[in-house]
C-alpha cells in the first residue's frame, strides 16, 4: 500500500464516506453486529454466525455486513443496528442467533420493524 | 429586534462531518444577501441524534425537519422557504410509510442524558478498517497540527481547552505536554509519549471499550501529541487481560503504517513517529506511571518516590509523557474544533487557568446493582443522582438505594 500525502487522504475521506452512505451506494441495507468483548461474550459471535449462513442461504447480495465495538448498553447484548437505506438506525438488544435471522426476514427484507426485540432508532447525541 | 425565524443547524460530530458549517454559513450568506439576515436567525445547535440524515435544519417555529442540506441548496432553501414561505420538499425528512412502532434513541433514558465526544464513532464505525475512521473526519485534527499548527500552538490549544488527566489524577494535560517539551529541549534528549492502557480498577472497562471501538482515535491523539513535545518513540502499555483491545491495536497501528500516518515523513512532511505496544503481564501495580515506566523498561513494575517528575526523567531517563487512553482520544477532536467548543462542555472556567474548572466529557463504566449497565459518556458536571437513577434507570427490584462507589477501587 503506497504511503500517503494530505491529498491523498482528503481523497481517501471523501471516497470512504461515500461508501459508508447507503444511499450513495446500491445496498438496500447496513446489518452492525457490535462486537465488543462484552457483546462478544454474550453470544454476538454467534449471532454473526446464523446472520451470514442465512445471507448465504438467502444468496443476498445487497445486505452489507459490519462489525463495531460495544453500543454501550452492555446489559442488552449481543445487539446490532440495522439500517434501511434512507431510514434511521434501528437498534435491537438482546439478541440470539434465531431471533437475527427473524430481524432479518422481517426487518431488512420487507421492512417491518421487530419491535419485541427493537430498542430505538436513530442515533446517539454527540458533543 | 426579534428574530422571526430561527433556523437550527445541527453541529454534532455527525452532521460537522457532513460539512454543516459549509451548510450554515452559506444560509448565512444567502440571508445578507436576501436582506433577511435580521429576520432569519441561524443557530448553531448540538446533536439532534439524526446523524445519518445530516446535516439536520429544523426550521422554527414551523417545525420543518430538513436532512441532508448542504451548501449548494442554501441559495433555493432561503429563497423557498425564508423569501416566499414555500418550506422545500425535495430536503423535508419523510418518515417510514409505517409509522415507527419503537423510541427514538435519543429519548430513551439510558442515551438522553449521555453526550458522546470520546465515544463518537462507538458502535458506527468499524474498529478494524481505517478508512471508516477517515471516513468521520479521522485524522483530519492530524493534519491540521501537522499543516496550520507549530508544536507550541498545539500543547497552548490543549491547555487552553482544559483537558485534564482521564487516569484518574486530573492533572491538565497540556501542563505535562509542556513541562515534557521543555525537558526534552532543555536536557537535549529525545522525549517519548506513553499510553497508559494497564486499566486495571475492578469494574472499569472504559479504556478497553474505547480502544474496541474506535482505536484510531487514541493512535491519532498520541500522534499530535508527539508532534507536540516532539517525540519520535511512542508506546502503548496494555494489560494482558485485553486480548480484542490488543488485536484491534495491533491491526489499526499497522493500518496506519502502510498509510504512511505513522513511520517516517508522516503525511510527506517531516516528521516521524511510530507507536510499539507493550503488553502487561497482570501486576495491577503497573497503571501507576513509574511502575508502568520500570516494566516498560523490563525492570520490576514497582513505582519510585515521585519528587523526580517523569516528564523529566521517565522511561530509560528520557523526559516521557505519559497520558491514559481516554485522554489521548480526547486530543484529536480538540485540535479539530477548538478549545472553546471543549471548553464549553464541563463545569468551572478553565481560561485563565487549567485548574479552574474540568472540561468536556468523562466515560464511565456503569455497574453493579443498577437497571441498566454499560458504558456511559456524559458532560462533567452531571450529578451521581443522574447517572444512577435516570441513566442508570435506577434500582432493580424497587430496591433501596444504599451506596455508590465512584473512581476506582
Amino acid at each position: 500500500m503506497p504511503r500517503l500525502s494530505i491529498e491523498d487522504l482528503k481523497r481517501i475521506r471523501e471516497d470512504a464516506k461515500q461508501a459508508m452512505n447507503l444511499r450513495a451506494g446500491t445496498a438496500r441495507a447496513k446489518v452492525t453486529v457490535h462486537m465488543g468483548t462484552c457483546g462478544i461474550s454474550a453470544g454476538a459471535r454467534d449471532v454473526m454466525g446464523a446472520l451470514l449462513k442465512e445471507i448465504e442461504k438467502q444468496n443476498l447480495t445487497d445486505v452489507i455486513v459490519t462489525t463495531s465495538g460495544c453500543a454501550g448498553l452492555c446489559s442488552r447484548e449481543p445487539m446490532a443496528t440495522v439500517e434501511l437505506t434512507g431510514q434511521p438506525p434501528v437498534k435491537y438488544v438482546d439478541l440470539k442467533p434465531e431471533r437475527m435471522v427473524r430481524i432479518l426476514k422481517q426487518h431488512v427484507l420487507e421492512g417491518r420493524i421487530v419491535s419485541e426485540f427493537a430498542l430505538a432508532s436513530g442515533c446517539e447525541t454527540t458533543g | 429586534m426579534a428574530y422571526r425565524t430561527h433556523v437550527l443547524v445541527c453541529a454534532g460530530t455527525g452532521c460537522v462531518s457532513g460539512k454543516s458549517y459549509a451548510t450554515a454559513k452559506a444560509l448565512e450568506g444567502e440571508l445578507v444577501k436576501r436582506g433577511l439576515d435580521s429576520e432569519v436567525q441561524i443557530i448553531r445547535t448540538g446533536c439532534q441524534g439524526f446523524c445519518a440524515e445530516g446535516p439536520i435544519v429544523i426550521v422554527q417555529p414551523d417545525g420543518v425537519f430538513y436532512r441532508t442540506v448542504q451548501a449548494k441548496d442554501a441559495a433555493f432553501l432561503v429563497e423557498e422557504h425564508f423569501l416566499k414561505g414555500r418550506p422545500v420538499k425535495r430536503l423535508m425528512y419523510t418518515p417510514p410509510l409505517d409509522k415507527s412502532p419503537i423510541p427514538a434513541l435519543k429519548d430513551i433514558p439510558f442515551f438522553a442524558k449521555q453526550k458522546l465526544v470520546v465515544l463518537r464513532n462507538r458502535g458506527a464505525i468499524d474498529p478494524e478498517k481505517i478508512d471508516d475512521y477517515i471516513a468521520v473526519d479521522g485524522y483530519t485534527g492530524l493534519i491540521k497540527a501537522l499543516t496550520e499548527m507549530t508544536p507550541e500552538q498545539i500543547i497552548q490549544e490543549i491547555k487552553r481547552s482544559g483537558l485534564r488527566g482521564r487516569g484518574g489524577g486530573g492533572f491538565p494535560a497540556g501542563i505535562k505536554w509542556e513541562t515534557c517539551r521543555k525537558a526534552a529541549i532543555h536536557r537535549n534528549v529525545e522525549p517519548v509519549v506513553i499510553c497508559n492502557a494497564d486499566e486495571g480498577d475492578p469494574g472499569a472497562f472504559m479504556d478497553r471499550s474505547i480502544i474496541e471501538s474506535d482505536p484510531h482515535s487514541v493512535i491519532e491523539g498520541m500522534i499530535i501529541g508527539a508532534r507536540a513535545i516532539g517525540a519520535r518513540d511512542g508506546f502503548i502499555y496494555i494489560r494482558h487481560e485485553y486480548p480484542i483491545a490488543r488485536e484491534r491495536l495491533q491491526k489499526a497501528l499497522q493500518q496506519a503504517r502502510d498509510y504512511g500516518l505513522l513511520g517516517k515523513e508522516i503525511l510527506d512532511t517531516k516528521m516521524e513517529f511510530d507507536i510499539e505496544v507493550v503488553q502487561g503481564a497482570g501486576a495491577f501495580v503497573c497503571g501507576e506511571s513509574t511502575a508502568l515506566m520500570a516494566s516498560l523498561e523490563g525492570k520490576v513494575g514497582e513505582p519510585r518516590a515521585k519528587y523526580i517528575h517523569t516528564v523529566e526523567y521517565g522511561y530509560k531517563d528520557r523526559p516521557s509523557n505519559l497520558n491514559n487512553v481516554e485522554t489521548w482520544a480526547n486530543v484529536p477532536l480538540i485540535i479539530n474544533r477548538g478549545a472553546e467548543w471543549f471548553a464549553s462542555m464541563g463545569t468551572g472556567n478553565v481560561s485563565e487557568n487549567p485548574w479552574g474548572g474540568s472540561s468536556g466529557t468523562k466515560v464511565f463504566s456503569l455497574v453493579g446493582k443498577v437497571n441498566n449497565t454499560g458504558l456511559i459518556e456524559v458532560p462533567m458536571g452531571i450529578s451521581l443522582r443522574e447517572i444512577v437513577f435516570d441513566i442508570g434507570g435506577g434500582i432493580p427490584a424497587g430496591g433501596k438505594f444504599k451506596a455508590v462507589q465512584t473512581g476506582g477501587p
